[in-house]
């Protein structure tokens, strides 16, 4: 990324909300187009349009936090280009929507962990300062709803059912968990958005998230899975070995054939 | 999943309209099989409400016994409501 000059206050102000809606963009895009290799391989033909369906709800989301992350950008890019000739090392989504979709217990682990603070998040976002964050969050905390509703009954289902899935499932849990903290990470770029009505304090709704975690998890008769070490990053930049292979996948055609369209 | 039962699905496509079957769905219960119903077939806002039954519940009529059960309306015009003559300010019959 272009180095931010300090001096400017205006252009600080638009690289807080340029890297704020870039978060928010690539948390979408990355989970959906993880989700979107299910697509041919989920357990049954109408599981597979579940995920397709989630997964083309955060392609919609992504698309309009991109398009407006490079209209604050002003240097010409458009959500395509943001998505599609970006490089690992500035994709600014959280760790937890790269990681593998393991079977079909751990995708559903982190569908429910995601969409949970996704929801609380967009509920936050609706009163957002920048008037398109407040208006995509708006429409999209009714579809991320139904994606935490369904993730929920999957838990329940796969951690109350068999001892395989029940297995499965604490399996599926225990990855996911280390990547819970950096959802509430606070860094410098948060704090700022937060601070200019932009973004929100996402410590605020914490609590919150651990209820509804919690409830889900007593009725599917888990425990919460053990604190381990946090990994943190995503927000800077520092992926996992898994974005990369992910991003080989997404961006090969565009990249291969740049002027080609539908 | 082939051990998920099935689940007939009926979809409301607008208040004061009936429900209408429209395919069906497997899943591992209700629950489920209602939100595999709105995955498949409400995407594209065909509905307003949504119904699923066990398939297994419903009892249906033995094609083979299709003379007996249905034949016998076949010649009873009398049963239709055509013997009237309508009014013309009635509308919409």
């Amino acid at each position: 990324m272009a180095a931010r000059p300090p001096s400017d206050p205006s252009s600080v102000g638009r690289d807080i909300l340029f890297d704020y809606l870039l978060r928010l963009g690539d948390d979408a895009l990355i989970l959906g187009q993880r989700l979107g290799e299910w697509t041919g391989h989920a357990p049954s033909v109408e599981v597979d349009l579940s995920l397709a369906n989630i997964a083309l709800d955060l392609i919609g989301q992504a698309t309009w936090f991109l398009n407006r992350a490079g209209e604050v950008e002003s240097k010409s890019r458009d959500g395509d280009r943001l998505a599609f000739h970006r490089d690992v090392l500035d994709f600014r989504n959280c760790l937890l929507v790269e990681q593998p979709n393991g079977d079909f217990a751990q995708t559903m682990a982190r569908q429910f962990l995601y969409s949970t603070w996704q929801l609380l998040l967009l509920r936050h976002l609706t009163g957002s300062s920048d008037p398109i964050i407040g208006a995509v969050a708006g429409k999209a905390v009714k579809e991320v709803a139904y994606h935490q509703e369904l993730a929920a009954l999957w838990v329940v289902r796969l951690g109350d059912g068999t001892d395989e899935s029940r297995r499965r499932m604490i399996e599926g849990l225990d990855w996911m968990w280390r990547f819970v903290p950096e959802l509430f990470e606070m860094d410098e770029i948060a704090a700022e958005a937060a601070r200019k009505g932009i973004g929100t304090d996402v410590t605020d709704f914490r609590a919150d998230f651990d209820r509804m975690v919690d409830e889900v998890l007593a009725e599917a008769n888990l425990a919460r899975p053990a604190d381990q070490r946090p990994i943190l990053g995503g927000r800077r930049g520092h992926h996992g070995e898994h974005l990369g292979h992910l991003l080989a996948a997404m961006q090969f055609l565009p990249r291969t054939y740049p002027d080609a369209v539908w | 999943m082939n051990d998920w039962p099935l689940w007939e699905v009926f979809v409301r496509a607008r208040g004061g309209l009936s429900h209408r079957h429209v395919g069906s769905v497997h899943a591992p219960d209700g629950e489920i099989a209602l939100r595999h119903a709105r995955d498949t077939y409400t995407r594209r806002m065909e509905g307003v409400s949504l119904w699923v039954v066990p398939s297994a519940s419903i009892t249906a009529s033995d094609p083979a016994d299709d003379e007996a059960m249905f034949d016998p309306a076949a010649d009873k015009i009398y049963r239709h409501p055509t013997f009237y003559s309508i009014p013309e300010e009635v509308k919409h019959i």
